[in-house]
């Protein structure tokens, strides 16, 4: 396993959750995403004559975030599912960094994958460090090694571990609960994680925070993550790639969120997309992200690095200003940014 | 009454030797009823007609008039324990088996998709979510089943069962003689405080044995 440390990649203040500092005390080191293929797989329910998914064949590189959209029913989950075999495939190859994934035990393969869906489905009846301490205790991990685990995940996800530990999930809020799914899924530090619209049962504030807390996660942890998404922003936010999927779980585009902003494959993508791409695509790039005008002696508004141009876009017009200042977390002026900077960024289309 | 309490301290070791065995053959009826009920409530949950199959049988058994069941025994299984905790477990079985299928059946499917999702088995879901998830209700089963069978077993005198049954039935026989009253009335009582006794240790087992998470 490489010890190169997380990614650059400025984390939106506010966000990170209480804990994340502990990175140095020896947490420890993640292991990262496996390349995940499926080729040419299909799957037939038992008395269907349609198949609910056709010739699926992608590619996931490992470490990066894809998200499935498209419409109720094209099979979004049925795709997701044959990951991790709890549908079977009727045909088609699956593999994770090469290893033939129909070839092993469902069981232990399951537990290498982790796995979270919007209903959360914590085990009721049993504390919150049970829930999560579920499948490293199935892998046999020793009761020091889980503990510390545990904790180490509360903590993560800003779950304060003497306050949490041992409460039952229904002495949490939805919020809380979907936190602590996530964190079960990761405990035994999956390669891959599996996400059925984890966050669509919250209500949007919830949700903008989970999704941001999530982002900043999975910067750090870099798993390969299906996630399932009725909600295009969602995908834009979230996705380093997005599926748009057609019936039978077509691919109508699979590419980065900019280019399906920029170029939308045919008009059914574009109809995801909705108006707006222009600034769509400016809130994919953060300020910090791009060669900075020096900074003059003029006190301007400002932005934090880890804005998006959307939010520059906005300070300008607030504010009448030509030009925004970009500061950092501890306030020093980066440089500054003008309206010019902003469609510039948006023709070489973006950072990413 | 002053008559009745007299006979009861003269008997007092008859009548503590025939509640121990009344409670005894109910509890070993119960134990027997609640592996076999549970064992049926899981193989039949999730099978909408073997649940219904399940469910129809053991209420039909119910129906049986017990003189009636215990009588068709004999030929079977002769006299005394056999026939009666038989007969008790046969009458058992509904309360047990309908709340485990009820209890199972109300596990969410969202949970049993965690579970699977988790990499747990069958046999591992069953033990650490589902049974514990409706163990609330199969208690309340077996709960029902034993006040059921306290009062049934008082009728397997008849087969010369044990129990306090032999105090009802001799007292009833003898109708007319001296204190044949107070010892039917004795046994009578005696059935309605093992009963309640019972119904005492239930509550002290759920309050054991309901997972603590399902309690807050
Ligand atoms: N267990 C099943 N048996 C038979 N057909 C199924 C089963 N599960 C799903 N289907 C069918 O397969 C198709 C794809 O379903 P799937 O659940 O994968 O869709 P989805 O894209 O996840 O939809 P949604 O956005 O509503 O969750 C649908 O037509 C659905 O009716
Ligand atoms: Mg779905």
């Amino acid at each position: 396993m490489s010890d190169h440390a997380s990614p650059t990649a400025t984390v939106p203040a506010g966000t990170v959750p209480a804990g994340t500092g502990a990175d140095a005390d020896g947490e420890t080191a993640t292991r990262h995403g496996a390349r995940i293929e499926l080729a040419d797989v299909s799957k037939i329910y038992a008395g269907q004559e349609e198949p609910a998914v056709e010739s699926f064949s992608m590619v996931i590189p490992a470490g990066e975030l894809v998200c499935f959209v498209g419409p109720s029913g094209c099979g979004k989950t049925t795709t997701m599912k044959m990951v991790n075999r709890l549908i079977e495939p009727t045909s088609g190859r699956i593999t994770m960094d090469g290893e033939d994934l129909l070839s092993l035990n469902p069981h232990e393969l399951r537990r290498r994958i982790g796995y979270v869906i919007q209903q959360i489905g914590l085990f009721p009846h049993m504390s919150i460090a049970d829930n999560v301490a579920l499948v490293p205790r199935m892998l046999g991990w020793d009761k020091r090694r889980t503990a510390e685990r545990v904790d180490e995940l509360l903590h993560l996800v800003g779950l304060e571990p003497g306050r949490f530990r041992s409460r039952y999930p229904r002495q949490l809020s939805g919020g809380q609960q979907q936190r602590v799914g996530v964190i079960r899924a990761l405990a035994a530090d999956p390669p891959v994680m599996l996400m059925d619209e984890p966050f669509g049962a919250t209500d949007p504030i919830t949700r903008e925070h989970l999704q941001n807390e999530f982002l900043a996660l999975q910067r750090r942890l870099r798993k390969t993550i299906v996630f399932v998404t009725h909600d295009f922003e969602e995908a834009l936010r979230l996705g380093d790639r997005i599926a748009v999927l057609g019936e039978r779980s077509r691919i109508v585009q699979y590419d980065t969120p900019d280019r399906i902003l920029a170029e939308p494959a045919d008009d059914y993508v574009r109809s995801f997309v909705g108006g707006q791409a222009a600034i769509k695509r400016l809130g994919l790039i953060r300020a910090g992200d791009l060669d900075l005008l020096p900074a003059g002696s003029a006190s301007l508004p400002s932005v934090r690095v880890d804005a998006t141009l959307r939010d520059v876009l906005d300070a300008i017009v607030a504010h009448r200003a030509q030009r925004i200042a970009v500061v950092d977390s501890d306030g020093r002026v980066r440089g500054e940014l003008d309206f010019d900077s902003l469609t510039a960024a948006a023709d070489s289309g973006g950072a990413r | 009454m002053d008559r009745f309490l007299s006979y009861v301290g003269r008997h007092t070791d008859d009548l503590l030797q025939q509640g121990l065995e009344h409670a005894t053959v109910v509890g070993t009826a119960i134990v027997i009823a609640t592996v076999l009920g549970v064992a049926l409530g899981v193989t039949t949950w999730d099978r909408p007609m073997g649940r219904a199959a399940a469910v129809a049988t053991t209420g039909t058994f119910l129906t049986i008039p017990s003189f009636a069941l215990l009588g068709l025994l004999i030929p079977l299984l002769g006299l005394g324990w056999t026939p009666t905790v038989v007969a008790l477990v046969v009458y058992s079985l509904l309360p047990i088996t309908r709340n485990t299928i009820v209890g199972l059946r109300e596990v969410a499917p969202a949970i049993l998709e965690a579970a699977r999702g988790t990499g747990m088995g069958p046999t591992r879901t069953l033990l650490r979510v589902q049974l514990p998830l409706a163990w609330p209700l199969i208690l309340t089963g077996i709960r029902v089943s034993t006040q059921l069978t306290v009062g049934i077993a008082a009728i397997a005198a008849y087969v010369a069962g044990p129990g306090l049954g032999n105090e009802i039935f001799d007292g009833l026989s003898r109708l007319g003689s001296k204190n044949a009253i107070n010892q039917a009335l004795a046994g009578t009582l005696g059935v309605i405080v093992l009963a309640l006794a019972f119904d005492l240790l239930f509550f002290a087992v759920r309050r054991l044995t309901t997972p603590r998470g399902l309690r807050v």
